[in-house]
């Protein structure tokens, strides 16, 4: 049939380790070339070659699936000089409905290795780009990819699979956004210099934060610090008197012993009128006593504590996970019905002309045998022919445009074309 | 009109489960149907409310029937005002069982028409009706609001995230809410209050303390409460957990002062 037969063939990080990855991946210029490779081919009609750290897939239109499969598999291991016997089982090979879910799954990265992340859709829709303007897509391919990428949005906005983070410091920003929601009027007191303590700090500014006190027990890497975040230093001496004008407190100093005691957070607290203050630990050992957070209006996440949020964030994503699951089956099912109706015209007119093709070479081996009809009585007769071949195709046509809307429209199709023998 | 009520009871039963099922399985297509049968349940309460103004021949607070019925409209008025002003879709979890309940518990209330009390301060009478019923839809929706407060802090509390966290909006938004919320209720509530008292002292030519206390008692309660949640939060800073558990224990002060005054 003319439409449908998507085939796909690739390696992912789920099935493949990283050592056969890395020789089966393409670079950008090899991707072109590999595209006008495989356009040559006459079984091909059309292919989009993706190739990232974690998959390389070769999407293809092709004649015949069996054939086609086999010949992706062939060629990945001939171009990169592999030898296909060794490489067969970390081989996936999909065909129509499989090999459209499977795109609309990677494209809303839940194929990837961390659900929901981002960067695949960009790495799709790049690919898509290049082998369109290599030529190398067509009328299939073209909608298949461009539905893919809204499917993406889709579940990006109705889902959830995007949204809870899964980093300590963006679960830190997180936490800080429930708590405070805008933290564009809220303040950042670092207490310590630590990496994490700063790549925190620059998620928090991300999100809006624009004050940030930093301290340290060197006053030099407090000041240096405070130059690149465009904050201000404090004396470390000092720093807890000017505790209650902070909204998130993050620390991390090497200090052997709590340097911040519940009774200094009641003083603060007390001072900001009841105003909330987060306070986030990453220090080991840590510097906030842990009673802190006993205080009303006081929330204090420790290292561990925010572990245990990424690990429940990951279990979060998984769940939305199945919501976008239903999403991109309901999509591929109206992506088949379109596939399907592209086929559904031509199969009627092609009944149709059959239908005519037969009934007008009856029609003149019958009216040579009866000359003494005048012209009227033989345009009566073709005109009742065509009624006959209306009245009888009718019903059918209707049905069989109805039926390729729904779900088994393509079996419907291929036994139609078999019953009519469309296809020799 | 019974129509109408009807469509309006189960348009707020839907709603509420519906807005419930939102809550566990977030679904667009179940937050645009919870939005849409709120909605036809708004537009029939407020037929219900025209159509027996017109029977009765003046305003839907005269008989508890009609009380009922005026305060779900005007808590869900209220709900969807808030709703489209700060997108708190969830809230809807909350407020459309509250409403529910009530416009349920009118059900069995009689709808028998009762005329108007022909008193000398008709005025002032329905003044005082109209301020009560709208502080305490008011009130009501505080509540709610007290109520995801108190959830989403006992989660950021004791670090165990669960599925509401994500769902529900941060401590800040909820606390601006409530803080607003009172800031309008609690003045109807003491205005309501104060109408109350004159029409009452009029009617009795009686000193200003001579009220039924059994009666009354819940009501200064509930006026206390809500008085120190909100000169507490300009005063002192309350807010936050406190200012939710005040709101909670004012509403059912609220409530009980509905049963024993209506």
């Amino acid at each position: 049939m003319a439409a449908s037969n998507l085939i796909l063939v690739g390696v992912n990080h789920k099935t493949t380790p990283v050592e056969i990855r890395e020789r089966l991946a393409f670079t950008q210029g090899k991707i072109e070339e590999s595209t006008e490779i495989l356009l040559q081919y006459p079984e091909i009609q059309e292919n989009i070659i993706i190739s990232t750290c974690n998959r390389v897939e070769l999407y293809a239109r092709v004649d015949d699936v069996e054939q086609g499969i086999r010949r992706l598999k062939d060629f990945l291991c001939q171009y990169h000089h592999l030898e296909t016997d060794e490489l067969e089982p970390y081989f996936y090979s999909y065909q129509d409905n499989e090999t459209v879910e499977h795109l609309f799954k990677v494209s809303s990265s839940l194929d990837s290795m961390v659900l929901g992340e981002a960067q695949i859709l960009g790495q799709v829709k790049d690919a898509y780009t290049l082998a369109r303007s290599l030529r190398a897509t067509g009328q299939i391919l073209n909608q298949l990819f461009e539905k893919a990428f809204n499917v993406a949005k889709r579940v990006r906005e109705e889902t959830g699979i995007a949204e809870s983070a899964v980093s300590i410091s963006s679960a830190a920003v997180e936490l800080a956004r429930k708590i405070f929601d805008d933290l564009e009027h809220h303040t950042v007191m670092l207490v310590g210099t630590g990496e994490m303590a700063e790549l925190a700090a620059k998620h928090l500014i991300s999100y809006g934060a624009k004050t940030v006190y930093i301290t340290s027990r060197t006053y030099e890497r407090a000041a240096n610090l405070a130059k690149t975040l465009n904050g201000c230093a404090l004396d470390f001496q000092n720093f807890r008197e000017e505790l209650h004008k902070a909204d998130i407190i993050i620390s991390s100093t090497a200090a052997p012993k709590f340097i911040i005691e519940k009774a200094m957070v009641e003083e603060a607290i007390h001072q900001r009128r009841n105003k909330p203050m987060f306070f986030i630990d990453i220090a080991v050992p840590r510097d906030i006593e842990p009673e802190v957070n006993d205080l009303e209006n006081v929330y204090l996440y420790d290292i561990d504590d925010l572990q245990g949020v990424v690990n429940a964030n990951i279990k979060e994503r998984e769940r939305e996970a199945e919501v976008a699951v239903e999403i991109i089956q309901a999509e591929v099912e109206k992506f088949n019905s379109w596939v399907v109706s592209l086929d559904a015209v031509p199969t009627i007119v092609e009944i149709r002309k059959r239908a005519e093709a037969a009934a007008m070479e009856e029609a003149e081996k019958t009216l040579k045998r009866l000359p003494h009809l005048t012209q009227e009585d033989h345009d009566a007769i073709q005109t009742m022919i065509q009624s006959i071949i209306n009245k009888i195709l009718h019903k059918p046509t209707v049905n069989l445009k109805k039926k390729t809307q729904s779900n088994e429209g393509h079996t419907y199709l291929k036994a139609i074309r078999e019953l009519f023998h469309l296809d020799d | 009109m019974i129509v109408f009520y009807n469509i309006s009871l189960v348009g707020y039963l839907l709603g509420s489960l519906l807005y419930f099922v939102q809550l566990v399985y977030r679904r667009p297509l179940i937050a645009n149907l919870a939005m849409g049968t709120v909605i036809g349940g708004f537009i029939a309460n407020t037929l219900v409310i025209l159509l027996r103004s017109q029977e009765t021949g003046h305003g839907p607070y005269t008989t508890s029937f009609e009380v009922a019925v005026f305060f779900s409209w005007v808590f869900m008025g209220i709900f969807l005002f808030a709703n489209w002003k700060y997108h708190i879709r969830d809230l809807g979890a909350f407020v459309l069982p509250v409403v529910f309940l009530v416009f349920l518990y009118s059900a069995f209330l009689s709808r028998e028409v009762v005329p108007f009390p022909d008193t000398e301060f008709q005025a002032l009478l329905t003044l005082h009706r109209t301020l009560s019923i709208m502080g305490y839809a008011a009130l009501a929706l505080a509540f709610a609001v007290g109520c995801m407060y108190l959830i989403q802090e006992q989660q950021v509390k004791s670090k165990k995230l669960g599925m509401m966290f994500f769902r529900m909006p941060s401590l800040e938004t909820l606390d601006t809410l409530n803080n607003r919320i009172i800031a309008i209720g609690f003045p109807l509530f003491t205005l309501g209050f104060i109408t109350g008292t004159i029409w009452n002292m009029e009617m009795t030519r009686h000193s200003f303390f001579s009220w039924d206390m059994i009666k009354t008692w819940p009501l200064i309660l509930g006026w206390l409460i809500y008085g120190l949640v909100f000169f507490g939060r300009l005063l002192v800073g309350l807010r936050g957990k406190r200012a939710a558990q005040f709101s909670m224990a004012g509403f059912a002060t609220v409530m009980l002062t509905y049963f024993l005054h209506v």
